[in-house]
């Protein structure tokens, strides 16, 4: 077993970001300092008139939650999910 | 409810005010004290610091008085009974959080030996010229309690009874004695625990889920909780609503502003506690309170060698003032004389309420001894001329 | 261009700790409040303490209001009275854990005084101070932290009083735990509050923030992200450096890290030991 796991590429971890669009007052922070450059500001407003993140590179999320950590306004944060490709 | 037996000194004592005054207040079931030394209430700290060990309190000694004051709030909220004492220039620096108790309805007592002031003004010496301060010191619209001891007995007796009161309309009570009440050693008599009646906290036993924390009660009043017992509550110095969540508009503040004044302006009658005494045939009637009515009653008998009959009027919770029992004195036309330690402040409140239908005169005096009797007997002369 | 959004959105696992119905707060965007409040709950929620025994004290000012978000037994107190008023609290009930939460004018200028004999008593309590350089509520005015050279709206001509070096403050006055982060160091952050929370004793984490809109906007700090940015790079991270050389300037490095993680008795500690000695001592 052990042997077999070494000879394996690492399994790639994937997570996935959740975004309350309504709660974003458009810091742009969670896209600033997101390390997979998962997110992008939306060309859209949201009622409060900011432009929210949306995740525009989704497959890249690594769900470190910095996003998460970062977001003065806890309306982002994402989550971790293993899986082996 | 009754004091913890171990704790009171049952007995007849030889005592200084301030020394009945931290007997009454272990009587009461304090066991926080935040003090700061300042003359002349210091020895109230200095014998809390030497009993406390025993009776299960905390003393604290803070680095100044806007710290004493304040921590009395945070330990109540924490489930203490808690007081702080001080004088003249502390209780200047203690107005900001009198004022946050009274917006947070904390139950507290605040302790103030008046010396003559202003600023350091008599720092060994007597004075009554806080009691404006008392009343109106912190800023904004509030009402709060304040009691005045003529004697040592009274301070024991009083400091309970301002304990009471604060527990049972939520709002902090100042005890306003003086340096010569402090410091004048008399006998004091203190009864058996299962004599001294207590006023509980009042404890909701609603379930955090239907407890609003500002929601008035019995009285106007609203139930408390304490920290730490699963409700979650903020409490803030904002103008708030009924859960404690800041609002910031001019009907909330409308609403609240006037429950916490009429909480105690309806229950004058309840709270009140005069001493009167006003014989049909008297000529006058003289006014005063603490230390000052000790030489009022010594006027009385002068004036009646004179031939000058004199009624007294003793508040003694000065704050909320007893309108009632002016305006029903006033009615007959009989000048008050009013001797205070101070150019001029409870004289205003009794003027107010004569309305005119009596004549009132004042017996000022700047501070740092009691009146001179024949000073009070011109006055008196005057009036009834 | 994909969009990815679970329909429906899970709860924020920090939601549980706030009050949502205020949310969204009164900062600012770009303000780095929110995210020092959001390190504190992650934090608090790793410490594991039962949210009922955890209260959380402010003063006034932006950083003051942090006390009305957190869904806990919260107060929010005078200006500069949170240290005290949290005094009292723990003194009242030990087993509370307490947290003051407050700015640098309300914590150091207006507060100083019970900042240093907070921690001089090694009072029990963990003290977070938000520092963004300025008095924010109130329009950015220069306080206790404003480095000489920065602009505020009462000194429009530069600042040239020197500001306070808050770690070397409270090591000098007695605090057991300090640490200094910036908003930039948000994983570093939440951790040097969660020793702080663990930690017995007076302990103090110093936040640098930006405020975008009063002090950022006056030192060519044009939004959150850009402060954020020159945090990044001008940061140096060093452990138990010599306190005299951790001073913050305008625009200079800034050293962060945990400075100081000592032990000494706390003060109910040390007054509930002579008590009993006394007691045993007098028989009682």
């Amino acid at each position: 077993m052990e042997k077999e796991s070494t000879t394996k590429t690492p399994p790639k971890i994937k997570g996935e970001v959740f975004i309350k669009k309504e709660r974003c007052k458009g810091c742009g922070f969670c896209i600033q300092f997101c390390p997979s450059k998962v997110l992008a500001f939306s060309k859209e407003f949201n009622e409060k008139g900011y432009h929210f993140p949306e995740a525009v590179n989704p497959d890249a999320c690594i769900g470190c939650n910095l996003c998460g950590l970062y977001c003065p306004d806890f309306a982002i944060f994402s989550v971790r999910e293993k899986k082996s490709k | 409810m009754k004091p913890d037996p171990k704790t009171v000194l049952t007995g007849t004592h030889f005592l200084k005010g301030n020394d009945a005054v931290c007997e009454g207040a272990i009587s009461a079931g304090c066991n926080f004290v935040a003090g700061y030394p300042i003359t002349p209430s210091t020895d109230i700290i200095e014998r809390i610091s030497k009993r406390f060990p025993f009776t299960g309190g905390t003393f604290i000694q803070m680095e100044d008085e806007l710290s004493s004051s304040i921590a009395v709030s945070g330990a109540v909220w924490g489930g203490a009974k808690a007081m702080t004492v001080t004088s003249g220039p502390g209780f200047s620096l203690m107005m900001e959080n009198i004022g946050y108790a009274a917006m947070t309805e904390t139950p507290c007592v605040f302790v103030d030996v008046q010396r003559g002031g202003p600023s350091t003004g008599l720092p060994t010496l007597p004075g009554q010229a806080d009691m404006m301060q008392a009343r109106w010191g912190s800023h904004g619209d509030y009402q709060i309690i304040a009691l005045c001891p003529e004697s040592p007995q009274e301070c024991y007796d009083l400091t309970i009874k301002a304990f009471n009161l604060s527990e049972e309309y939520r709002v902090p009570v100042l005890l306003m004695t003086d340096e010569c009440v402090g410091h004048m050693s008399e006998r004091v008599v203190i009864p058996p625990a299962d004599e001294i009646e207590l006023s509980p906290r009042r404890y909701t036993t609603l379930p955090p889920s239907e407890f609003h924390l500002f929601r008035p009660g019995k009285d106007l009043v609203p139930d408390m909780i304490k920290a730490g017992d699963g409700y979650h509550v903020h409490v803030s110095g904002l103008t708030h609503d009924e859960h404690g969540r800041p609002v910031i508009t001019p009907e909330c503040q409308d609403a609240l502003v006037r429950r916490l004044v009429n909480k105690i302006r309806q229950n004058e009658p309840k709270i009140r506690m005069v001493e009167e005494d006003i014989p049909d045939d008297s000529d006058v009637i003289l006014v005063s309170y603490g230390i000052s009515s000790r030489i009022v009653f010594l006027v009385r008998e002068l004036a009646r060698k004179e031939g000058i009959k004199a009624g007294i009027i003793r508040p003694i919770v000065v704050w909320p003032f007893p309108e009632e029992v002016f305006r029903k004195a006033a009615k007959k036309s009989r000048p008050f004389v009013v001797v205070e330690m101070n150019m001029g402040q409870i004289v205003y409140e009794v003027e107010r309420c004569a309305a005119g239908q009596a004549k009132t005169y004042l017996v000022p005096h700047a501070g740092g001894t009691v009146h001179n009797p024949e000073d009070i007997l011109k006055i008196i002369r005057e009036a009834v001329k | 261009m994909s969009v990815a959004v679970s329909n429906p959105i899970p709860v924020n696992p920090v939601e549980k700790y706030l009050r949502m119905e205020r949310i969204p707060h009164i900062w600012c965007p770009g303000c780095g409040i929110g995210t020092a409040l959001n390190a504190f709950i992650r934090a608090l929620d790793e410490a594991g303490f039962e949210p009922d025994k955890v209260c959380v004290v402010s003063g006034i000012g932006c950083t003051g209001r942090v006390a009305g978000y957190v869904n806990l037994d919260s107060f929010h107190t005078t200006h500069g009275r949170a240290i005290p008023f949290a005094t009292g609290l723990k003194l009242a009930n030990p087993e509370l854990k307490i947290v003051v939460f407050s700015g640098d004018g309300d914590l150091i200028a207006i507060g100083g005084n019970h900042f240093i004999h907070a921690a001089q008593k090694n009072m029990d309590i963990t003290v977070i101070c938000v520092n963004n350089f300025n008095y924010a509520m109130t329009g950015g005015q220069y306080g206790p932290t404003t480095p000489i050279s920065a602009q505020t709206s009462t000194a429009p001509w530069g600042s040239y009083q020197a500001p306070f070096n808050l770690p070397k403050l409270a090591e000098s006055a007695g605090a057991v735990y300090v640490a200094r982060w910036t908003t930039y160091h948000v994983r570093q952050m939440k951790k040097s509050i969660l020793e702080a929370l663990r930690k017995k004793g007076f302990s103090f984490v110093e936040i640098i923030s930006q405020c975008p809109t009063l002090y950022g906007r006056r030192n060519k700090f044009r939004d959150g992200i850009t402060h954020m940015e020159w945090f990044k790079e001008h940061s140096v991270i060093k452990d138990h450096p010599i306190p005299s050389d951790i001073n913050l300037g305008f625009r200079t490095e800034t050293i962060v890290g945990k400075f100081l993680d000592i032990e000494r008795p706390t003060y109910l500690d040390a007054m509930n030991d002579r008590y009993q000695r006394i007691r045993e001592e007098k028989g009682v």
